[in-house]
């Protein structure tokens, strides 16, 4: 039924491997949260220290792409194997996402 | 039902969150509507960038002079380690480690609820200044964009509490780990979504 699983015990080998490849995989999960901690001190801190809004901007926008690409592919896991259909969802919604911030801004600023 | 199979370290799937049809099925719907949602901001984001700082002639809140940087900071890092702690909790979940899964959910609802705490703090006191939902355009996008999102995190509370509560005596197993996955994605949506509001509303509303 739906909630059947074939069961595989795993000898102790596989079972040391598979728990390296998680410690592993937390490590580089650290390590994104530690940059992202540090993005947000630069984002902050640019403002903080009343820089022309011309420069800021661009630069905190930056900041947070790459803070979510970091949370999308190490914290939600869209680096590991079988997130093909995600990837297309996430990157049509942020492609509508993007048409609709650009769209009323645009109308707003014309 | 194998609700009540019983597994170890070492017959635990290594996706266990995808090891059921189930599971699957959860997964491509969940994501699904995390890029609906994605859409939903995207909504609010663009309402609240045409209506800043719009209201009536002689309105007396602008962004730049209502938003306080350090109250904001604080609830940066605490979402921020919260979407952390619940790393901490899928890896533990992963391992078959229930208890730890456990204890690393309740840190993370914990510094949530510390969050939404200081969230209702800011707006109580944005309203006691007279800058209330129907105070002006500005005043609504605002309250509408970031009160989604806070709505967004009381609903991830109440859902990580629920699971807590219901599973606490089944322990780990191929019918909940998909549960727990899933709250877990939800969660660091809800950060996501946080980075783009402490950037836009806040940082990029400070500069003026």
């Amino acid at each position: 039924m739906a909630h059947d699983t074939h069961t595989h015990v795993r000898s102790q080998a596989e079972y040391e491997y598979v728990r390296r490849q998680r410690a592993k995989e937390m490590r580089n999960q650290l390590t994104s949260f530690a940059m992202m901690i540090f993005l947000t001190l630069i984002a902050f801190t640019t403002v903080a220290a009343d820089f022309s809004p011309y420069l800021i901007t661009p630069i905190i926008l930056l900041l947070a792409a790459v803070q979510v690409v970091l949370q999308l592919y190490h914290f939600m896991h869209m680096s590991n194997k079988g997130h093909g259909m995600v990837a297309f969802f996430m990157f049509s919604g942020m492609f509508v996402a993007f048409i609709t911030i650009l769209a009323l801004v645009t109308i707003v600023w014309w | 039902m194998d609700l009540n199979k019983r597994y170890t370290p070492q017959t635990w799937p290594d996706h266990p969150e995808t090891a059921t049809m189930e599971g699957k099925n959860k997964f491509v719907g969940f994501w699904l509507l995390l890029a609906a949602e994605t859409v939903t901001f995207a909504s609010l984001f663009a309402t609240y960038l045409a209506l800043k700082d719009k209201g009536p002639s002689g309105m007396e809140f602008a962004a730049a002079d209502l938003f306080e940087l350090p109250l904001v900071f604080a609830m940066t890092m605490i979402l921020l380690t919260s979407s952390l702690t619940s790393v901490y909790a899928m890896y533990h979940m992963k391992n078959h480690n229930f208890k730890a899964m456990q204890a690393w959910l309740m840190v993370t609802v914990l510094l949530g609820a510390t969050f939404l705490g200081l969230e209702i703090y800011e707006f109580n006191h944005y309203v006691h200044l007279g800058f209330g939902y129907t105070h002006s355009a500005f005043s609504a996008a605002f309250y509408t964009l970031v009160g989604t999102h806070g709505a967004h995190v009381l609903f991830g509370l109440s859902w990580f509490i629920a699971l807590m509560l219901r599973n606490a005596k089944r322990g780990l197993n191929t019918y909940n780990a998909p549960k727990f996955y899933l709250v877990a994605l939800y969660w660091h949506f809800i950060d996501v979504v946080w980075v783009f509001i402490f950037t836009v509303v806040y940082l990029m509303g400070v500069i003026g």
